[in-house]
């Protein structure tokens, strides 16, 4: 029989509720817990912040319940510039990185939840060992067979070294990844958007020589044609990066390499 | 209590403590030298804190106009206000070129010049000619320089046989009764499981401790905790009075504006619309090295000549640079500024202040990366530790880094040694058992904090140190100053005792992790705020305006502090002042202009 309910242990149950007493301009924060320790349900915690007291970002909020309210609230976070990528969670209903997403973007209560369809390990902190395993086997490192100068850089015209500028600042959040309905399905073996703006990346570098290799890696009914063109990767990207082009381009080299 | 923390073991050749540019650089050659190699890090290595270096690494290239490395010692040596040991200086210029290019072949994508070429931009204190002129040395990917290498470095790690554990808390050192660093112990955050690794040497690749302040560039990751892991091991660290504050943090939020803005000809003004920098350093002006900008910024504001409500910061100015330049060279920084100042650069200015950016002090080693303490008057090598990065102190900086030094620092040095582990070990030769009870302190320290139950949180102890240290060791200290700040301090560390944690799991415990990392900064900030009350001159970021001036005489030595339990001891090193070879002459302490 198929079975169209949620497996139970995915219901998620109201949690505790958190005042801020006293403040003048207050938000609430609706955030995704969820213990591993007790085999319990996760469930909604919510937490009023005093906004003339917290930071702007999001980020800012979610350190203030930990420092202030709640020091159990598990999340990633590191650089708070939008660089490092550890902080990408899904905050009202997008993925995002919650470092650089204000505040006051946000209308009405904040929901933050953990990266969508991923292994939650605690809290708003996914299992992303699966990704970066993707990320590892498409063998995201310059492949040459013509030895470098000895004593100099090899050449790049600006031209060039433009097409790999944009793919290369991806920071490896995986926002566009946990936002695709394909990777959803098929996150084992479809490659996923962040993975495929990587491979595009080498597939485009002047200096790299093994793009034969690297288009016969890609060309599985999985790893790159499970992209259905939806884009919500690009809608998601935190850095304005565009995944979605970048794997209709890898696309178009596949079918010209068979004319 | 016993069963709650089993140890797993491991033996590896060498274990790397740290996944950023050093530690990366450090793995990558030791696996490629054939030891089989650990790199454990607490976050992802491309999470690691070299991502967030922005404006470049330098090298006498001479890709953009004449160069010498010569020319690059020189102005290192000058901007470390000669405190770098010369001979450390002379092997990172010397090897800067060779470092670069390796970069380049394993594909960082660096900016072009027309004809090929990896880019060149000005950076603070670079001249050539011996201070006469101004270098273009400092190699840039756009303004992402650390992250175009940090991702390099781990794609190459990838390719080679590494093992990672990656979100694994490193807790402390194994020192056998001789003093021999034989491993180190962690935690594993995902399965809460500890672990016990045994090495022939560890390589601390940790970074630098600026979260010790309130208002810092540096990532919530940057605690020092390898500098930490020294001083319980009953060893010193080094120079810890010497804190970089970078001219251009963003005011409010403290997010890094590269120095590569006025590289690139962006300049500093005042509330008076004075380009003020041209007073201070009338030859290098903007460009002046960070800590004379970091001063002269703060005397505008205490002169009255800051900007907004409480006329406390100032303005950096990129406008005239045209959005084409901007968007080429400059890009990360304009989101930055949209996101964090909501200033749109290409029609205003950034507010900016100093803010803590860097630590010269750290670790001491020499230029192999082999850590060293002082014995009976000497220097002696601890067997079996080596430090590289901005966790080490070679020392390279000396009294104060010139921007672009530090990714450079990075690669020569996690290179130097990978190769010092291949010229003297041996791939899987056996080694002794650990010592008995290995681990068991690190054990009890764990459970301890795990169920603390006092009177003070985390943040609230960690809070007081921030703000203590920021008042109370800032660009500019006085005598008293710092002894009220070392008092407050010394409670403030007391305070420790007291605290509580709320979360009680082992896994993915953050609120005992950032309690340990605590632990570690508090120890930190006690050595930085005693040697710069015990530094009685005036030398780079160092600067007493109760002793205005440098005193080679009495204070041309590094100091070396230990930590125990909140109790500090001083000794000292001399500052290497003969250069490594004859290849260059050393540079004769002088007068420091710019």
């Amino acid at each position: 029989m198929a079975q169209f309910t949620l497996p139970a242990n995915s219901k998620i149950g109201r949690g505790r509720q958190f005042k801020a007493e006293g403040a003048k301009r207050k938000r609430t924060f609706s955030v995704y817990r969820f213990d591993p320790d007790s085999g319990d349900n996760p469930r909604m915690d919510s937490y009023e912040v005093d906004l003339d007291r917290c930071g702007p970002m999001v980020l800012d909020a979610l350190i203030k319940i930990k420092n202030e309210i709640d020091p159990t609230l598990t999340f990633r976070r590191s650089c708070r510039e939008g660089i490092c990528g550890s902080c990408a969670m899904n905050i009202d209903g997008v993925n995002t990185l919650a470092c650089t997403r204000a505040i006051d973007e946000v209308k009405g209560d904040v929901k933050v939840y953990p990266l969508p369809h991923t292994r939650v390990v605690k809290d708003l902190v996914p299992d992303l060992t699966g990704f970066y395993a993707q990320y590892a086997s498409i063998q995201p490192w310059l492949q040459t067979r013509t030895p470098a100068p000895p004593d100099r850089e090899r050449l790049q015209s600006k031209e060039d070294q433009q097409k790999i500028d944009e793919p290369s600042a991806c920071i490896l959040c995986a926002c566009c990844s946990t936002s695709c309905p394909s990777y959803w399905w098929n996150g084992d073996r479809y490659l996923g958007p962040a993975i495929l703006l990587q491979a595009y990346r080498w597939l485009v570098d002047t200096r790299d020589e093994a793009t034969g290799e690297r288009l016969d890696h890609l060309e599985d009914p999985f790893r790159l044609y499970r992209c259905h063109t939806i884009m919500n990767c690009t809608s998601a990207c935190p850095k304005g990066l565009n995944p979605a082009k970048a794997i209709a381009e890898t696309k178009k080299m596949l079918l010209e390499r068979r004319h | 209590m016993s069963s709650d923390y089993e140890f797993i073991d491991h033996t590896y050749d060498v274990v790397v403590v740290g996944a950023g540019g050093a530690g990366l650089r450090a793995t990558l050659g030791l696996a490629e030298a054939g030891l089989e190699t650990a790199c454990i890090t607490k976050v992802f290595p491309t999470r690691s804190h070299t991502v967030a270096a922005q404006g470049g690494i330098s090298a006498a290239l001479g890709n953009m106009g004449e160069d010498d490395w010569r020319w690059h010692m020189y102005d290192t040596v000058k901007g470390s206000d000669w405190l770098g040991d010369q001979d450390a200086i002379e092997y990172m210029c010397k090897e800067a070129p060779a470092a670069v290019i390796e970069l380049e072949h394993y594909g960082v994508p660096f900016s072009r010049t027309e004809d090929g070429r990896i880019y060149q931009r000005p950076f603070g204190g670079m001249s050539t000619h011996f201070g006469k002129g101004t270098a273009q040395r400092t190699c840039a990917a756009a303004d992402r320089t650390g992250h175009a290498m940090l991702h390099t470095l781990y794609q190459q790690s990838l390719r080679r046989d590494a093992t990672f554990f990656i979100e694994y808390f490193a807790i402390d050192l194994i020192m056998d009764d001789e003093g021999v660093c034989r491993g180190v112990v962690a935690l594993d955050l995902a399965e809460g499981k500890l672990h016990r690794y045994r090495a022939q040497s560890v390589i601390l690749a940790t970074g630098g401790y600026g979260r010790a302040y309130f208002s810092c560039t540096s990532a919530h990751t940057c605690t020092g905790d390898g500098n930490a892991m020294v001083l319980r091991a009953g060893l010193p660290l080094q120079d810890m009075e010497f804190v970089q504050f970078h001219p251009t943090g963003i005011y409010g939020a403290g997010c890094l504006i590269t120095e590569g803005v006025r590289g690139e000809g962006g300049f500093l003004t005042n509330s008076d619309n004075e380009r003020f920098m041209e007073r201070y350093a009338p030859n290098a002006k903007d460009l002046a090295s960070r800590d004379v900008v970091s001063r002269s910024m703060t005397i505008e504001i205490r002169e009255g000549r800051g900007i907004g409500e409480h006329n406390d910061h100032l303005h950096l100015n990129l406008q005239h640079l045209g959005a084409d330049v901007i968007e080429e060279r400059l890009p990360g920084i304009a989101e930055t500024a949209k996101i964090f100042a909501g200033v749109d650069v290409t029609r205003e200015p950034i507010p900016v202040l100093p803010t803590v950016h860097y630590n010269m002090g750290g670790i001491p080693t020499n230029y192999h990366g082999e850590v060293i303490t002082r014995d009976g008057g000497g220097d002696r090598v601890v067997q079996g530790l080596m430090a590289a990065g901005e966790a080490a102190c070679v020392s390279v900086h000396g009294a104060n880094r010139l921007g672009s030094n530090s990714l450079l620092d990075l690669v020569v040095f996690g290179r130097a040694v990978g190769q010092r582990c291949r010229d003297t070990l041996t791939a899987g030769a056996k080694q002794p058992a650990l010592p008995a009870g290995a681990g068991q302190q690190s054990v009890e320290r764990l459970d301890k904090l795990r169920n603390a139950s006092g009177g003070r949180s985390t943040a609230e102890i960690r809070l007081d140190m921030q703000k203590c240290m920021q008042e109370h060791a800032a660009v500019f200290r006085t005598g008293d100053l710092l002894e009220e700040g070392l008092d407050k301090l010394r409670g403030i560390h007391a305070s420790f005792a007291d605290v509580s944690v709320a979360d009680r799991s082992l896994i993915w415990n953050t609120d005992l992790v950032e309690t340990l990392e605590l632990e570690n900064l508090l120890d930190q900030a006690m050595a930085t705020i005693c040697n710069a009350e015990h530094r009685k001159e005036s030398r780079g970021a160092q600067a007493r305006e109760d002793y205005p001036d440098r005193d080679d005489q009495e204070w041309m030595k590094h100091i070396l502090t230990w930590v125990d339990n909140g109790r500090v001891r001083f000794d000292y090193r001399p500052v290497q002042l003969d250069t490594l070879t004859d290849d260059v002459e050393a540079i004769p302490p002088k007068q420091r202009v710019y």
